[in-house]
């Protein structure tokens, strides 16, 4: 991956300048308290750190502000994850009967890793992202913020670059932390259309009638195949890739079509060509013939780690951490501007700490007056810290904006 | 015995009124004095019924014409109300209607007594006794129906006609067998989505804004998510006044063995440590492993590398079939520093997962290798993984090629597909067996991966190593036989009652049978 400013042996020495005057402790605190409605619900919270080596310290927890600001200066965690809120302290987890000492609350989450698409991608493979496959982010990310919108209801989504190869959403809406381990999978579920491991050829079958969850992400699919699979990734041209495609349509079809394809090369030609043969069935065949729209879905459809989101205690990792691989922060993705989203602009943590050295040129002095207006002093020394990247201000956004009823406490 | 005249009327009109409907949300625990006889027969047999529920569970899809006649017979031989009977007939010699309601009544909350110990317990029993009471509603006459509702006070908000026909397109693309003239003279419910969950998880159900719209036809999923909270519940406050109920000699060795019942045979007890060497895994793999972990071992072997699914389901298995944590360590490390993971990295990041399956780690559990019905059911494979049933989660072309790399003739192969047509996932795998061991009929029925493997390896107890493999095993489960009888004999003595040491031999005969 091209972060070629970023060197990983340099990790150790940046971090302790990341967390003591770039980490956004105060809005990150805040999201946490949720407005302090109910107690205790930073204080039981776990935090999992992971340390040089791959060494994991799980059950952290912290009672102030200040004491989390003072563990992760002294400890310098390469990582950061976030876990449950919990019936008692993680951090005294051992001194509570077992058993007593239970997960109850958590934001909902979803995890989706490019690494899940490598039979579907063929510019890149495993960790490796480039900008043509990226577009199964956004696809990704429309399809599920509409859905968990318009169909669940939620209203606070924070979508999170995850520094790497993938993007989380957390979904804060307190009926979305409160939910059980049963309903949480129920809603991924809903939302997984993709079925099936490495022995299974044909991921995605439709039945008549096509839900309407099905149709409102057909249409997100719709609009970006033509140029995401047929042009960028150009899925009708190999020979190989080809027959990947068309061992998803029947067999008496798929002969039709490799006779067709003799004499036709162009890639939306060809497309058109399934489409017709998809159309002519379903006005012949009883039975719902959708094989157009399932070859779109596999190659297109968000691929969700449902046990990320399944377990109510799972650890995920939390936004404004660093990806110890690329040195890339996980930052907030502004869904306004997400189809312009770029994972290589992402800043790396040594571009930000260079960025601290360098003297600030009169510019930025006024943008800084200008957020002054806005927050209080803390806020805006915090903003002066990562110049130059809007991630922050997304994230206030989505605390200012979103849950009023913090405003008011 | 003085007030046993007035005690039995009282019983008699709290009987009338619990049993006048033929399906209940046991809401009230029964009050009335038994003998330990018929609590025992009582529980048992509802036991049965339940093992039955499961069983059938796996091996057909619910609701299905079979499923329901299975089921049927079952309830009818084990004397539970198996049809909603309006009148109270009774055959010559059988119980009436209302003593199999009492019976239903009674044994249900006695297997609360035994299922509430453990959150593993309690799940395993509130899903037996959800599917059984789905199959119950749906086989009561709507009007039965809506009086249950009425006599339960489950009262649901039917949305108004004009959002109805707002609605119309998109109620009908989401909802089975409803035409546009349907919705309208059906009454569609608004509830949150999280009483719904079985309906959205499979999308057959309109969402909107966290509400779901469930039409009259579905309204048993709100019932049946009722009956499930209900029952959590009252499983939760049953376990904690259990130490009274275990201060009772009479009946604590009862209802612990008949929470130990569901389990089946415990794999995890390691009683061929060692008896395998790394060297012979791989003719194992080929003789002796089901389907599943040879697909494992093969793709292990292949990439040099397995997905978290994949370790935890062959991992389990090896550790079940006698693979000592130093041997796993090995063996998992040999392989994977092939690939790209080196030796370092493995030390840090796939070390403490193996340690922690063998209970070394974390919370130290020591974990059960899975069974069929967990392979199966949960955690499907995606992209990437080879775990899974490979009669459930192959595509059956793919199924059918690899069984003709394994030599399976093509008649097997046809015997084979149909049974994974019908969905009996099990009996595919176990067909699997009989092909490739040459027998016929195997006088087991195999619910679990680390079975296939016994009963694998004494059949092939002739060859060297798969011998010796077997006298050790035989030897350790007649010591383990032994030492079980030795616990029995205990609890015994403790009874001291001829009539409980009659009730522990039937129960032994039982758990035999499962």
């Amino acid at each position: 991956m091209p972060s070629s400013d970023y060197d990983s042996a340099c990790l150790p020495d940046l971090l302790p300048l990341y967390y003591r005057r770039l980490f956004p402790f105060y809005q990150y605190y805040r999201w946490l308290t949720y407005g302090g409605v109910q107690k205790n619900y930073f204080q039981n919270r776990e935090f999992c750190f992971t340390l040089k080596d791959d060494i994991y310290v799980r059950y952290q927890s912290f009672s102030t502000l200040n004491e989390l600001e003072k563990e992760m200066q002294k400890m310098n965690p390469y990582k950061i994850d976030i876990g449950a809120v919990y019936s008692h302290r993680p951090n005294q987890h051992n001194t509570v009967k077992s058993g007593s000492f239970q997960a109850l609350e958590k934001e909902l989450v979803f995890d989706i890793d490019m690494t899940d698409y490598d039979d579907v991608r063929s510019c890149c493979s495993a960790a490796d992202i480039c900008t043509k496959c990226w577009t199964l982010m956004t696809i990704a990310i429309r399809i599920l913020d509409r859905a968990l919108r318009e169909d669940f209801g939620f209203q606070h989504l924070l979508w999170v670059y995850s520094g790497r190869r993938g993007v989380h959403c957390w979904v804060c809406d307190e009926a979305a932390r409160k939910l059980s381990a049963a309903a949480r999978s129920a809603v991924a579920e809903y939302l997984s259309l993709i079925k099936g491991g490495e022995d299974t050829v044909k991921k995605v079958v439709l039945t008549d009638p096509i839900h309407p969850f099905i149709r409102e992400s057909l249409a997100v699919v719709e609009h970006f195949f033509p140029q995401y699979a047929l042009q960028d990734q150009d899925i009708l041209a190999r020979k190989e890739s080809v027959d990947k495609v068309l061992a998803l349509v029947p067999d008496d079809v798929k002969k039709e079509l490799q006779q067709d394809f003799q004499n036709e090369k162009k890639s939306d030609v060809r497309w058109k060509l399934i489409k017709d043969q998809a159309r002519k069935k379903q006005s012949t065949a009883k039975k719902g013939q959708h094989f157009d729209k399932e070859i779109m879905l596999q190659y297109c459809y968000p691929r969700l780690d449902v046990n990320v989101s399944k377990g109510v205690s799972h650890l995920l990792k939390s936004p404004f951490s660093v990806h110890p691989k690329t040195g890339r922060v996980s930052v907030p993705i502004d869904l306004r501007e997400l189809d312009s989203f770029d994972p290589f602009a992402v800043p790396t943590i040594s571009l930000i700490c260079e960025e601290l050295d360098r003297p600030k040129t009169g510019e930025e002095e006024e943008k800084v007056e200008d957020a002054t207006e806005k927050e209080d002093e803390r806020d805006a020394s915090e903003k002066r810290r990562i110049r130059g990247h809007n991630c922050e201000d997304i994230f206030a956004d989505h605390l200012i904006t979103k849950e009023p009823v913090w405003q008011s406490m | 015995m003085l007030f046993s005249g007035r005690r039995k009327k009282f019983g008699t009109s709290i009987q009338t009124e619990l049993y006048v409907q033929p399906l209940q949300f046991y809401g009230q625990p029964p009050l009335e004095n038994i003998s330990l006889s018929e609590f025992e027969t009582f529980a048992v047999d509802r036991l049965k019924l339940l093992k039955t529920v499961e069983n059938l569970g796996v091996s057909y899809v619910k609701q299905s014409e079979q499923y329901s006649k299975k089921l049927d017979s079952e309830l009818k031989t084990l004397n539970f109300p198996y049809r909603s009977e309006v009148d109270d007939r009774k055959l010559p010699g059988g119980p009436s209607e209302s003593e199999k309601r009492r019976k239903d009544h009674i044994s249900h909350f006695i297997l609360r007594l035994a299922y509430c110990q453990t959150e593993d317990l309690r799940r395993w029993f509130i899903q037996q006794e959800v599917d059984l009471f789905r199959y119950r509603f749906n086989g009561l006459l709507s009007k039965q129906k809506l009086e249950f509702l009425h006599k339960n006070n489950l009262q649901y908000d039917a949305i108004s006609l004009k959002e109805k026909k707002e609605l119309k397109e998109k109620l009908v693309s989401s909802t089975y067998a409803i035409s546009g003239i349907t919705v309208e003279d059906q009454d569609f419910y608004k509830v949150p989505f999280q009483d719904a969950l079985d309906l959205v998880r499979t999308r057959k159900v309109y969402l909107k804004e966290g509400y779901a719209y469930i039409p009259h036809q579905d309204i048993v999923t709100i019932v049946l998510n009722d009956f499930r909270t209900r029952l959590s519940k009252a499983l939760a406050l049953t376990a904690r006044s259990l130490p009274a109920v275990h201060s009772d000699e009479r009946l604590q060795p009862l209802l612990n063995h008949l929470s130990h019942a569901y389990l089946g045979q415990d794999y995890s007890i390691q009683k061929n440590v060692g008896k395998i060497s790394l060297e012979q895994i791989d003719s194992l793999s080929g003789k002796s492993f089901p389907l599943c972990m040879r697909q494992l071992h093969q793709a292990l072997r292949e990439n040099h590398h397995l997905r978290h699914g994949g370790r935890m389901q062959y991992g389990l298995f090896l550790k079940g079939i006698g693979l000592s944590l130093e041997q796993a360590l090995q063996f998992w490390r040999s392989e994977f520093i092939r690939g790209k993971v080196d030796g370092d990295k493995f030390d840090k990041a796939y070390a403490y997962s193996i340690r922690h399956m063998f209970g070394k780690e974390g919370k130290r559990t020591d974990y059960t290798p899975y069974s069929c019905m967990k392979v199966i059911l949960s955690n499907p494979p995606s992209q990437g993984d080879y775990h899974g049933c490979p009669f459930r989660h192959s595509d059956p072309e793919l199924l059918k090629q690899k069984l003709q790399v394994f030599k399976v003739s093509p008649s097997g192969i046809v015997q084979i597909m149909e049974l994974v047509k019908g969905m009996h996932y099990q009996l595919a795998c176990q067909k699997y067996f009989e092909l490739t061991h040459n027998v016929e009929d195997t006088p087991f029925s195999l619910s679990h991966p680390n079975q296939y493997f016994s009963e694998s390896q004494k059949l092939l107890g002739g060859g060297g190593g798969g011998k010796e493999l077997k006298r050790e095993v035989d030897a350790s489960q007649r010591s383990q036989e032994n030492s079980s009888s030795r616990g029995f004999s205990a609890a015994q003595e403790a009874a001291d009652s001829e009539h409980e040491a009659e009730m522990t031999k039937d129960l032994n005969a039982f758990f035999e049978d499962v």
